[in-house]
């Protein structure tokens, strides 16, 4: 178990950013931490870092209390915090150099050679932190906070404002990662956490309201089908529903239809027959699961 | 610690504060001792560095908040203290690692004045007619000033994410210390009755003592607290994210 969160709480004033949340990470494992805007995410992410106290409840990395066995706890964490912040003034390898020294890695150029070529720094390691562009500096990033070979890494945000190709650069680099450590990720990207993340939590307003692999979590909230069809002529909505296996009706436009029907009994049959039996031509016909997007939305309502 | 200490001797000469910090006290401190008529050693007949001590306070009061003023300050704004705390570092580990890299970056702009010690010591008639105990202790005064400022100017930028606010307060909290209580001591309220306890409340009376090369325990312990009190205090400013 890398990463054991029970009960945290955080509290601010009156307002809990936090609300007694309890999960587990796993090694090998990367976890998406999902939520809008202000749930909690990097509150809960400063808190296994070290950076803020919880208010109640407990952290542990690798075993180690983050209150009570910090510098344990700390060492076994490498952390990108949200926006990426970065001594603007320093050489890509100075910095580098500084990190390593201040964990005392053992055979420190040599691990900084590795860390460079992993995370594609090669051509821009003379450079100053401040010349290189945002995705670049998004490496320096990531390559401070793997490079005392962390068992535990905590990103908050890591492709926020990055250009599409560099987007998909990073995350094969966090899936590799994840092969082997244990990476916990907040994004508000829903599709990099179906691209990225074996298993994701969803919390809203400081409490969880959602821990599951990534396929059970679309399939638990696609207890329904979704079915848009639409016809030449109209039909009355009580006639669409008294088809077999339909369990609500919306209108959609003049002609469409949004229908629901529980995810075991395809509809569209019976929606074809339907519209034989109507003498109404049939435009469009198609059927979807809820995807992450309608999962996210209806959690975080 | 000693990371850290590395990074800000780094970050004070490649960003070239270092040397406009070291240069300028240099260069002052030469036209002051040796060109300017009105102090310079030269016209006064006498083979003392009086004018290098009673003048060196006074420029340490802006040119150390300078050197002080982003340690933390910077940190703050870019949002790089965060990273650093989460490092198996402790707080202590920190403050102590820029403090001694902001007094080692003023012991090498004092040491060259050695080279001043020896120009008087010719220059003195016979050569060597000085009081060598008195310029120790003015230099040890002067270390233990320079020390105290310092740790004010950690605690100055340490409070805020601005450097010239940091660098202001700086100043201004090194004025005060070094000489408000002396100006305060003569107020008619206190005069007579605790004068000298306002004043050696101030750095300045202190100062003064260790300057005629009378190394007392009260002026070393004085120093030694007034250091020792703010750096606890940045310290406890940095865990302020705690509170």
């Amino acid at each position: 178990m890398s990463v054991k969160v029970r009960h945290l709480v955080k509290q601010y004033g009156t307002q809990r950013a936090v609300d007694d949340l309890s999960f587990e990470a796993h090694k090998g494992e990367v976890l998406g931490f999902l939520g809008p805007n202000g749930a909690g995410k990097s509150t809960t992410m400063k808190i296994i870092t070290g950076y803020l106290p919880q208010t109640e409840g407990s952290a542990e990395v690798c075993g180690f209390d983050v209150t009570d066995q910090s510098m344990e706890a700390r060492a076994r964490v490498g952390y990108l915090p949200e926006l990426n912040p970065l001594y603007r003034d320093m050489y890509v390898t100075e910095y580098l150099e500084f990190t390593g020294r201040v964990h005392q890695v053992p055979n420190l150029s040599k691990r900084i050679d590795t860390m460079v070529e992993r995370t594609g720094l090669g051509s821009h390691r003379h450079k100053q932190v401040g010349a290189l562009s945002k995705g670049y500096r998004q490496r320096v990033g990531l390559a401070q906070a793997m490079l005392h070979d962390p068992e535990v890494l905590i990103l908050d945000e890591p492709t926020s404002g990055l250009d599409p190709n560099q987007i998909v650069e990073i995350r094969a680099l966090i899936q590799e990662l994840g092969r082997e450590k244990t990476v916990i990720l907040s994004t508000h990207i829903l599709r990099e956490v179906e691209a990225v993340c074996h298993r994701a939590i969803i919390i809203h307003k400081g409490k969880l309201v959602a821990d599951s692999p990534i396929g059970e979590l679309q399939q638990q909230f696609s207890a329904q089908h979704r079915v848009t069809v639409a016809f030449d002529r109209p039909v009355k909505p009580e006639a669409l529903r008294a088809i077999p296996g339909v369990a609500s009706v919306e209108a959609a436009g003049t002609q469409r239809w949004l229908l629901t029907a529980p995810l075991h009994t395809d509809v569209r049959p019976a929606v074809f027959a339907f519209a034989i039996a109507q003498q109404a031509v049939l435009l469009e016909l198609h059927q979807e699961a809820y995807s992450m997007e309608d999962v996210f939305q209806q959690l975080t309502k | 610690m000693l990371a850290i200490f590395r990074k800000e001797i780094n970050a004070f000469f490649s960003s070239l504060i270092g040397f406009i910090v070291i240069g300028a006290f240099l260069v002052l401190m030469g036209l002051l001792l040796w060109v300017f008529p009105d102090f310079s050693v030269l016209d006064g007949n006498y083979a003392t560095l009086d004018t290098l001590f009673a003048i060196a306070p006074m420029v340490f009061l802006f040119l150390i908040p300078a050197v002080t003023m982003r340690s933390f300050a910077e940190e703050n704004q870019s949002g790089t203290l965060e990273l650093l705390v989460t490092r198996p570092l402790s707080d202590w580990q920190i403050v102590a690692g820029k403090y001694l890299a902001a007094m080692t970056l003023v012991v090498f702009a004092l040491l060259p004045t050695a080279l001043y010690y020896f120009t008087v010591y010719r220059l003195g008639a016979p050569p060597g007619n000085l009081d060598s105990g008195g310029i120790m202790g003015s230099y040890i005064g002067l270390l233990f000033l320079a020390a105290a400022f310092a740790a004010i100017g950690l605690f100055a930028s340490s409070l805020t994410t601005n450097q010239i606010v940091a660098f202001l307060l700086a100043t201004l909290l090194c004025f005060t210390v070094y000489l408000v209580f002396d100006f305060l001591s003569q107020l008619p309220i206190f005069y007579g009755t605790s004068d000298d306890l306002v004043q050696a409340l101030g750095m300045q009376s202190h100062y003064d003592a260790l300057s005629r090369g009378v190394l007392d325990t009260r002026d070393v312990v004085y120093f030694l607290s007034v250091i020792a009190v703010f750096l606890a205090a940045t310290v406890l400013s940095l865990g302020r994210r705690k509170w």
